[in-house]
């Protein structure tokens, strides 16, 4: 189950990282999505790997650490309000700009005072 | 005095709810409730940096919780002394957004304004590395509604950057403490500083990758070279008021660095060691050399002021790197000059859009008012160059002094970066203000009293820090060893009393 675990987390952050660093918007924010979930698993595992426990003192033999799975919930929430924010952002950026390449044009019109 | 420690963390909170629930579309309320709150806040951060400086660190548990089970907040001469920086900046940008109408130009400035100060507030005061993080996220979902505000396509789409940069940030944040829970088990600090001597060696490998992982996420924040390629694109394309306010959330990662780097990870443990002075040096060493050089290329106005503000940053983290308590007090006082000194040049850089055609350095425009505006820049140059008499001068020269037994290599770079910074901090100024005499200037703007007092109010800030700087030394000196010295700070919280 280690070695499954180790290895999903290890295949979604590669994935992530891959599609982080394409150039258009969308490709990206599913790169940040895969990073965010190999994170909570990673953050899942933090509190070891136990089958059959319940997360309570006293219950059973065996019980597993309910911290990292409240942890997770808050980074599960947290990541969901980000990607829709960016995700808000990149179609705000592609109806304004009418592309949707990530990347800024570096001439002499980076104020946009001086565009207005 | 134990319940007004949540006060920086509530108090914006019910602001900011009040006004986006009852007063959505008054915008006289949602500035008079703004202002308000930030005067009270402002009384409460010197009533906690009293607090802090008389009783010493006192930790504050939520609902009761004992320390390593609950979330505590800890009040010692730092956090105090960052929560009253946040107040004491946060009033003229608040001032600065209502005289100049860049609160009119989009929906709820003031409500996101007052969300940030919450998140800010609470990362400055949190004792537990997990609430950071959260704190963290609250002071980025404001500051990026801050910083696409009054919205055009360049803002938008450099703020798609400095989002999808900020969430890599978290992303690794996360990692790192995941790996630090399931080590120690423990995600309070002060637990952590005290659980982490008695690990096993064969731990020492995990929790080094762990450190190096929260220096990089606290290097992102802090804008530390090879990680600050998101802060020109955003604060140059970002309101200019909202920029000034970022001046402070760059020293949230300093302020973390500096925090885990003397109470969690400080030098004398064994698994971790010198592992961090030995990542800050060098990349404080580039970051002051990339931003003096960014100030002597930038193409306009405010993406110059970003670049000095990443020298700034490279300066106090040169101070943070040597650990040791006299440079780390220059580092604070340098934090607090280059909060006030970036701010204002960004006020400044807001001021003169109004009266010139464009930012730009290239194409030469005729200024309005020029006296006044040129006046406001000059001030501002000199304070982020480290010229006499402001207090860039004198935090530059206690951080040389505080390196003096490594003078070869830090030296040069201090002074090679501040003639740098001067150079191109006066080419920026004589290719903006010099007039050839031929051109009418165009017709000065509306008056605007309360932006012009704000810039004033940065100036006088500036000029107190001068004016003050023996007491404030004194104490600053008193706040490194109390950093140094962290038993108090873990003693505060209590570990595993019940309260």
């Amino acid at each position: 189950m280690e070695a499954l675990l180790a290895s999903a987390i290890g295949v979604l952050t590669a994935v992530g990282l891959y599609l982080m660093l394409r150039q258009r918007t969308f490709p990206v924010i599913l790169g940040l999505t895969f990073l965010s979930y190999a994170v909570n698993l990673f953050l899942f595992a933090s509190g070891r790997l136990a089958l059959n426990a319940a997360p309570i003192i006293g219950t059973r033999e065996l019980y597993a650490d309910p911290l990292p799975q409240a942890l997770v919930l808050t980074a599960i929430v947290i990541s969901f309000g980000m990607t829709a924010v960016i995700m808000i952002l990149a179609v705000g950026g592609h109806l304004l700009a009418g592309h949707d390449r990530i990347d800024l044009e570096d001439d002499q019109s980076q104020d946009p005072e001086a565009r207005a | 005095m134990s319940h007004w420690i949540i006060a920086p963390v509530i108090l914006p909170a019910i602001a900011a709810a009040l006004m986006v629930i009852a007063f959505s579309r008054n915008l006289f309320a949602q500035r008079f409730l703004s202002l308000l709150a930030i005067l009270v806040l402002n009384g409460i951060a010197l009533a906690l940096l009293s607090a802090a400086t008389s009783h010493g660190p006192e930790a504050y548990f939520l609902g009761d919780w004992p320390a390593p089970f609950g979330i505590t907040l800890v009040l010692d001469r730092l956090s105090a002394l960052m929560v009253a920086l946040l107040a004491a900046l946060a009033l003229p940008v608040a001032l600065y957004a209502v005289g100049s109408g860049w609160d009119s130009r989009g929906a709820h400035f003031h409500p996101l304004l007052q969300f940030l100060l919450m998140g800010l507030g609470g990362a400055f005061l949190t004792g537990d590395a997990f609430n950071l993080f959260v704190f963290f996220e609250v002071l980025l979902i404001a500051s990026y509604g801050l910083m696409i505000h009054g919205g055009g396509e360049e803002r938008i789409r450099a703020g798609l950057h400095y989002v999808a940069f900020n969430l890599v940030g978290s992303a690794l944040f996360l990692f790192a403490l995941a790996l630090l829970y399931g080590v120690t088990g423990t995600l309070n600090m002060a637990d952590l500083a005290v659980k982490l001597p008695t690990l096993p060696e064969g731990d020492a490998a995990l929790l080094r990758v762990a450190a190096v992982m929260l220096i990089l996420v606290f290097a992102i924040k802090g804008a530390l070279v090879p990680l600050h390629f998101w802060l020109p694109a955003t604060y140059a394309n970002a309101p200019g008021v909202v920029a000034a306010l970022f001046a402070i959330m760059t020293k949230v990662g300093a302020y973390a660095t500096l925090r885990f780097a003397t109470l969690v990870f400080p030098p004398d443990l064994p698994a971790t060691g010198l592992i961090l002075p030995t990542f800050l040096l060098p990349a404080a060493l580039v970051t002051l050399g990339v931003g003096a050089l960014g100030t002597l290329g930038a193409s306009t106005l405010p993406r110059l002021a970003a670049f000095a503000g990443i020298a700034s940053m490279g300066t106090v983290f040169l101070g943070i790197a040597q650990l040791a308590p006299a440079s780390t007090a220059a580092a604070l006082y340098y934090l607090v000059h280059s909060t006030l000194a970036t701010a204002l040049i960004f006020l400044v850089a807001d001021l003169l859009s109004r009266r010139r055609a464009h930012l730009r350095l290239d194409a030469p425009s005729p200024v309005a008012q020029s006296g006044l505006v040129g006046s406001l820049f000059l001030l501002a140059a000199i304070a982020l160059a480290g010229l006499p008499p402001l207090s860039g001068f004198l935090g530059k020269l206690l951080l040389l002094d505080a390196w003096r037994d490594q003078a070869a290599v830090v030296w040069p770079a201090i002074l090679v970066s501040s003639f740098l910074m001067i150079l191109g901090l006066s080419r920026a100024g004589s290719l903006l203000f010099w007039k050839d005499g031929t051109e009418t200037p165009p017709p000065a703007p509306a008056p605007e009293p309360l932006a012009l007092a704000a810039t004033f109010a940065l100036v006088a800030g500036l000029a107190a820090l001068t004016i003050f700087a023996g007491p404030f030394t004194d104490w600053l000196a008193a706040t490194a060893d109390s950093l140094h010295d962290p038993q108090p700070y873990i003693a505060a919280t209590r570990l595993g009393v019940a309260p």
